[in-house]
């Protein structure tokens, strides 16, 4: 078949690969429709993700049709024909973190978490094509994906919705959402988002379905600004003018009283001596996070409010802001998002109509084209939000 | 060190220069051609029991330590010798003749001829023997929390045979009889090592306890032990392995084999447990397609599609 692999730093190619085979029992082969582009991708592009290997399967977001099962799977959940979207945490369902409904923390799903709990002092979920410290999973944007535990995390499509309606269940939209969940958000609340990628829009989306008073977009592309203005948000460009100031300004020099990090790693920042010392050491492996959102999102929220991190990071950041964190009872939220609590209800936001993820597509590509997907993604070509990609 | 005959020599040795001194003082001393006096005596009585000290160390400890407390205590003979000596020194002129009618100068140059034939064994004894590798031994623990109640981690456990589907470096344990069984393990370059255990505890739900049988290669034991966890149906799984690994080329082989961290051998192999107990088998990936041997792996198998032939390998 063919699939989508990381090469080296800044390589992707199409290979022809083996087709998938099941290796557990409670495994399901998924032959994929829709798969897509996931801006935590980028990161594993641009080499800040350790433990890449040349030719390993990239995509974490990918849906399909059940072919083939293995023996262990409960039939009375999935059977093979069955129209299944895939959450990108591999999940055992029997552990105490999946009892807690804390999917992506699975105790049971990573294979290589000795090596997981190096890096991160406990190990978390295996996830699909992405790197071998979250277990070596072979990914989605691929022809065909074994799915491990299918019968645990597959949701189940049967309505007739499209592909590009549901595609985003397996990451981004649950991404977002969880982000606003975390803050508890309260009736008058004023909800600032940082970046509009994709996860930042749905975070707007579900901080606007979950009730905050007002949502304000922050950003410096223009295009990802007008499609967060579109949708009704109010909108800061970064590049343009001081952050906290505007916050300020738009909040009656409160700050905003919940604050959705959704830049991560590999942040821009609109002072370029700040953005200039972060690359540095990023690049020297002295810091390996630029957390310029986190560090603003911190210092510009309400005293008392709440910072909800969804973001991707994966190592150390320098400069974290503790003083302003403490003194001004700032709660801290985060985490890699447990998708599999929030499927069903946000299908259900869907098929009635209150959530409308294919408003972040702008790019739907065949698979071959999967490199060209990564190149305009990442470096903000052609408007691109959001590359779609069809096997 | 204890079935060292140089060691038990010089012990004994020991022995018998240690009890006339501590015993009889004056008299050692005038044998020695020392002349006797109230502190020569005390002198000679302490280095008396300096060497049965030393003898007891020698005889009954492993360590090599005592090697050296015998050759420290040489250098302080020949020091007292040495001083014995000089006492006697005298104009050259009358020395000759002095040397010819004192018979006790004699005596004092000719142990101070032994004390130095002695110390250069000593010094052997004491070099060799520290170089000497001797056994290793590695104790591990590790702990693990289940969410299956204790009696169920327990018979997954006293089912020996399942031991090899989550443990790395077995390759397969056999039941002989109600307490006995017989252990196979992996050992480099393809070889492998058995030897036979028997439960030493054994109480259902709560521990048990096995040990290797006597003349096993590798003589180890270990003990799992069942505990209750704060949440009411969860179980904390806790593991000490002990393992003899023998001196020698054998030994650095083993001890290669087991990894730099041992530690985290026995970590893995307790996830492994809890994925067998929780889920019903060793969970795989692309990448770490072999399950339990996913630690000799690194770098992996690409997190991709195995071929045909890998799939073929990883099932049989």
């Amino acid at each position: 078949m063919k699939a989508n692999c990381w090469v080296k730093p800044n390589t992707v190619r199409v290979e022809n690969v083996p087709d998938p085979a099941i290796l557990n029992r409670r495994d399901a082969i998924v032959k994929i429709t829709s798969t897509a582009i996931c801006g935590s991708d980028l990161h594993l592009l641009d080499g800040y993700v350790p433990t890449m290997q040349k030719g390993d399967v990239l995509g974490h977001e990918f849906m399909g049709e059940v072919v083939e099962l293995g023996d262990g799977v409960d039939q009375a959940r999935l059977r093979t024909g069955d129209r299944v979207v895939i959450p990108f945490p591999i999940a055992c369902g029997a552990c105490a973190a999946c009892r807690a409904e804390l999917y992506s923390l699975c105790e049971n799903t990573n294979p290589n978490a000795g090596l997981a709990e190096k890096f991160f002092g406990h190990p978390t979920a295996g996830i699909f094509g992405y790197s071998h410290l979250t277990g070596g999973f072979a990914g989605g944007q691929a022809e065909y994906a074994r799915v491990p535990f299918a019968d645990v995390g597959a949701l189940k499509i049967e309505s007739d919705l499209a592909d590009e309606q549901v595609l985003f269940l397996s990451d981004i939209l649950p991404t977002g959402y969880m982000g606003a969940e975390m803050c508890d958000i309260q009736p008058s609340d004023v909800v600032a988002v940082w970046g509009a990628g994709p996860v930042g829009q749905f975070a707007m989306d579900s901080a606007r379905l979950l009730g905050a008073a007002n949502v304000i977009a922050i950003d410096k592309q223009p295009y990802r600004l007008r499609m967060a203005e579109r949708a009704g948000y109010t909108t800061i460009d970064f590049t343009q003018v001081d952050v906290r100031s505007a916050l300020l300004e738009l909040t009656g020099g409160r700050g905003p009283d919940k604050c959705i990090e959704a830049v991560g790693m590999e942040g821009d920042h609109g002072s370029t001596p700040i953005h200039a010392y972060d690359r540095a050491k990023q690049a020297a492996r002295a810091e390996s996070e630029r957390p310029h959102a986190l560090r603003q999102a911190i210092t510009s929220c309400r005293s008392g409010g709440t910072v909800s991190a969804v973001g991707a990071f994966g190592g150390f950041i320098d400069k974290f802001p503790s003083g302003s964190w403490m003194n001004r009872s700032i709660t801290l939220r985060t985490g890699q998002c447990h998708v599999q609590r929030y499927m069903k209800p946000l299908l259900k936001h869907i098929e009635e109509g209150r959530l409308d993820p294919t408003r972040v597509i702008t790019h739907t590509l065949p698979l071959r084209r999967a490199p060209h997907g990564y190149d305009i993604f990442k470096h903000k070509k052609d408007d691109c939000e959001k590359v779609v990609l069809k096997p | 060190m204890k079935d060292d005959k140089l060691t038990r020599m010089l012990g004994w040795a020991s022995i018998g220069l240690g009890t006339p001194l501590l015993l009889a003082p004056a008299r050692a001393a005038t044998a020695l051609g020392i002349k006797d006096s109230p502190q020569r005596r005390a002198a000679v009585a302490g280095v008396g029991a300096r060497e049965l000290t030393a003898a007891a160390g020698l005889l009954g400890q492993r360590s090599p330590m005592w090697l050296w407390t015998r050759v420290a205590g040489d250098l302080m003979d020949l020091a007292l010798l040495g001083q014995a000596l000089r006492n006697r020194t005298m104009p050259p002129s009358a020395r000759k003749t002095a040397l010819k009618h004192d018979d006790r100068a004699g005596r004092t140059v000719a142990a101070t001829a032994a004390a130095i034939a002695i110390t250069g064994v000593d010094v052997y004894a004491a070099v060799s023997r520290s170089l000497r590798p001797r056994d290793t031994i590695v104790t591990l623990t590790a702990t693990v929390t289940v969410t299956r109640p204790r009696n169920e981690a327990y018979a997954l456990w006293r089912q020996l045979e399942n031991l090899p589907t989550f443990m790395a470096h077995l390759d397969s344990v056999t039941t002989t009889g109600p307490r006995t069984s017989r252990w196979r393990a992996a050992a480099p370059f393809g070889t492998t090592v058995e030897w036979d255990a028997q439960i030493t505890t054994d109480i259902p739900g709560e521990r048990l306890g096995w040990e290797s049988v006597n003349g096993s290669s590798i003589r180890n034991e270990g003990e799992v032990r069942f505990t209750p966890a704060p949440h009411e149906q969860d179980t904390e799984v806790h593991v000490r392995i002990g393992y003899s690994i023998p001196a020698g080329k054998l030994g650095q082989v083993i001890a290669r084999y087991f990894g730099e961290e041992p530690h985290q051998q026995l970590d893995d192999d307790l996830r492994r447990f809890k994925q067998v107990l929780e889920t019903g088998e060793v969970v795989r990936s692309e990448g770490a397609p072999w399950g339990k041997r996913a630690r000799q792996e690194f770098p992996q198998h690409p997190a991709r599609p195995l071929t045909a032939e890998e799939l073929m390998e990883v099932r049989s």
